[in-house]
C-alpha cells in the first residue's frame, strides 16, 4: 500500500468518519422522534391522518433508500427543494428511519397491556396523562431491542449517501481507493469500521436492556 | 332503588358482537356492605363489574354510582344519552378498581404506583404524595417493599400494592375483579386478609370471586349470576345454607366436591 498517499488522505478520511457518525447520530435521534409523531398520529389521530401516514410509511418502506436519495437530491429542485448534499442526506436518512421507527413504536404502543391503561383510567388519569405517564414509558421498554436493530441499519444506510456526494466515510475511503488502486484494502477498512461501530451499538443496547430488566412486564 | 345506594344498576345489557353477556341485570349495592358476585365461568360477573367502572360500555340500561349515572344517562324520552369523557372520569373518581392481573405499571416502584394518582390527578406536592402513598403501603403491610419494582414482587405483594393504589385515591366503593384468581393458593391468603380488614373498616365492596369461603364469611350480600341474569341473591347466610336455585346448588356442589364444606361452616 502507498503510505504517503494514505497519510495525505487521512485527514479527509477522518473528516468523513466524523460526518458519517454525526449524520447517523442525528438519524438515531430524530428518526425515532419523527417516527413517534407518526405512530401517535396513526394511533390516536383521526382516520384521515391514519390513512395519510400509512400511505407515507408504505411508500418509504416499499422503495430502496438509494432511489429515495436520488429522487430527493436530483428531483428535489423541481419542486423547490434544492438542498446541498449533506442536508439532503440528513433529511433523507431521518425520513427513511422515521418510517421504520413509526412501525416499531406503533407495535410497542399496541403491545402495552390494555389493563395497564384501564388501571390508569380508574385512578383518574386523563388521556394525555395515560399517554405520557403509562403508554410512552412502557412502549420504550418494549421497543428497545427493535430500535437497536434499526440504529444499526441506519448506520449502514449512511454509506448510500456517498452516491449523492455527501463527504462521508464511504466516499472518502473509496476516493482513496480509486486514487491508489487499493480497492480491496479500502473495502476491508470500510467493512471493519462499520462492523466496529455496529458492535459498539449492540453493546450499548445490551447494557440498556440489562439496566431496564427490573422494569420488565410481569 | 334509592338514590343513596352505592351502586344501582337497572336493566343492564351487554353484548359482545352477537353474544349477549348480560341480559337485563338489576342490582343494588348498599353502602358499607360487601356484595359478592359469584357464578360459573361465562356467567357475566366480570363483565358486570367492569360495566360498573365503565371499562365496558353497557348497551342498554343505566348504572349509577352514588346516584350519578356513569357513561350513559336516561333521557326524558326513555332513550339514553352518552355523557362526556370528563363526566365519566368524575364519576369514576368515587370507585377504586382491583384487577385479576394486578395491572401495576412496571416502570414505577411500588411507591410510585401508589403515588401516581396522588401526583397526577390530585396534584399533591411530591413529598405529601409520597407520605400518603407510604401510609397506604403500610396499611397493606408493604412499607418495606416501597422501592421495589413490580417484577421484584410476588403476585400477592403486587395485588396488595394494587389495592393500596386504589385506596390512595380515597374511593367510596372498591371493585374487585377476581383479585386472587391468578395467585398461588399460599399467596391468596395475604390478599384476602387485606380485603377482610377493609370490609371490617366498613368499606363498600363489590367483589367478583371464586373464593366461596371468602364470600360466605366476609360477603353480606351474595349475588349469583347465571347466563347473564341474576339467578339468586340474598343475605350470605341464607343463600349458602339454603341454595334453593338448582343452578346455585349445582354450582356450590362443585366446591363441596372438592372438600370445601369446611369453608361454609361457622
Amino acid at each position: 500500500m502507498n503510505f504517503d498517499a494514505l497519510i495525505e488522505a487521512l485527514p479527509e478520511i477522518i473528516d468523513g468518519l466524523e460526518v458519517t457518525i454525526a449524520i447517523w447520530l442525528a438519524g438515531c435521534l430524530f428518526g425515532p422522534l419523527l417516527g413517534l409523531a407518526i405512530a401517535l398520529g396513526r394511533q390516536f389521530g383521526p382516520r384521515w391522518l391514519d390513512r395519510g401516514l400509512w400511505a407515507f410509511v408504505e411508500v418509504i418502506r416499499g422503495t430502496p433508500f438509494l432511489v429515495q436519495m436520488f429522487l430527493l437530491y436530483y428531483g428535489g429542485p423541481f419542486i423547490g427543494l434544492d438542498l446541498d448534499p449533506t442536508p439532503a442526506g440528513l433529511l433523507g436518512l431521518i425520513v427513511y428511519g422515521a418510517a421504520y421507527f413509526s412501525e416499531i413504536l406503533r407495535g410497542g404502543l399496541i403491545a402495552v397491556p390494555k389493563g395497564h391503561v384501564e388501571a390508569a383510567l380508574c385512578v383518574g388519569l386523563d388521556r394525555g396523562q395515560v399517554i405520557r405517564r403509562i403508554l410512552l414509558p412502557e412502549m420504550t421498554l418494549l421497543v428497545l431491542p427493535a430500535c437497536v436493530n434499526m440504529w444499526v441499519v441506519l448506520l449502514k444506510e449512511t454509506a448510500i449517501l456517498s452516491i449523492i456526494t455527501v463527504p462521508e466515510f464511504t466516499l472518502a475511503v473509496t476516493a482513496f481507493g480509486s486514487a491508489t488502486f487499493a480497492f480491496t484494502q479500502s473495502a476491508a477498512v470500510l467493512a471493519l469500521a462499520y462492523w466496529g461501530l455496529t458492535e459498539l451499538t449492540g453493546r450499548l443496547g445490551r447494557s440498556l436492556e440489562a439496566r431496564f430488566d427490573r422494569f420488565r412486564l410481569v | 332503588m334509592t338514590q343513596d345506594a352505592a351502586i344501582t344498576m337497572r336493566n343492564v345489557v351487554k353484548r359482545f358482537g352477537g353474544n349477549t353477556v348480560l341480559r337485563g341485570v338489576d342490582l343494588d349495592v348498599r353502602h358499607g356492605e360487601v356484595t359478592c358476585l359469584i357464578g360459573p365461568s361465562g356467567s357475566g360477573k366480570s363483565t358486570l363489574l367492569r360495566c360498573a367502572a365503565f371499562l365496558e360500555e353497557h348497551d342498554d340500561g343505566i348504572i349509577r354510582i352514588g346516584g350519578a349515572p356513569i357513561g350513559y344517562d336516561a333521557a326524558a324520552d326513555g332513550s339514553r344519552t352518552r355523557l362526556p369523557p370528563g363526566e365519566i372520569a368524575r364519576v369514576r373518581r368515587s370507585i377504586g378498581m382491583v384487577f385479576q392481573q394486578f395491572n401495576l405499571w412496571p416502570h414505577m416502584t411500588a411507591l410510585g404506583n401508589v403515588a401516581e394518582g396522588l401526583r397526577q390527578v390530585l396534584r399533591l406536592p411530591k413529598r405529601e404524595a409520597q407520605d400518603r402513598a407510604m401510609a397506604h403501603l403500610t396499611r397493606v403491610g408493604l412499607a418495606e417493599r416501597a422501592s421495589f419494582y413490580p417484577s421484584q414482587l410476588s403476585g400477592g405483594q403486587q395485588q396488595r400494592v394494587a389495592i393500596a393504589r386504589a385506596l390512595a385515591m380515597d374511593p367510596k366503593i372498591m371493585l374487585f375483579d377476581e383479585p386472587t384468581s391468578s395467585l398461588d393458593p399460599e399467596l391468596t391468603g395475604e390478599v384476602l386478609t387485606v380485603m377482610r380488614d377493609l370490609a371490617a373498616e366498613g368499606m363498600t365492596m363489590l367483589v367478583v370471586t371464586h373464593e366461596i369461603g371468602f364470600a360466605a364469611h366476609v360477603g353480606q350480600h351474595i349475588v349469583f349470576l347465571d347466563e347473564g341474569r341474576i339467578a339468586l341473591e340474598g343475605r350470605a347466610g341464607e343463600v349458602f345454607r339454603k341454595p334453593w336455585h338448582p343452578r346455585m346448588a349445582q354450582f356450590l356442589q362443585t366446591y363441596l366436591d372438592r372438600g370445601a364444606s369446611v369453608l361454609l361452616e361457622g
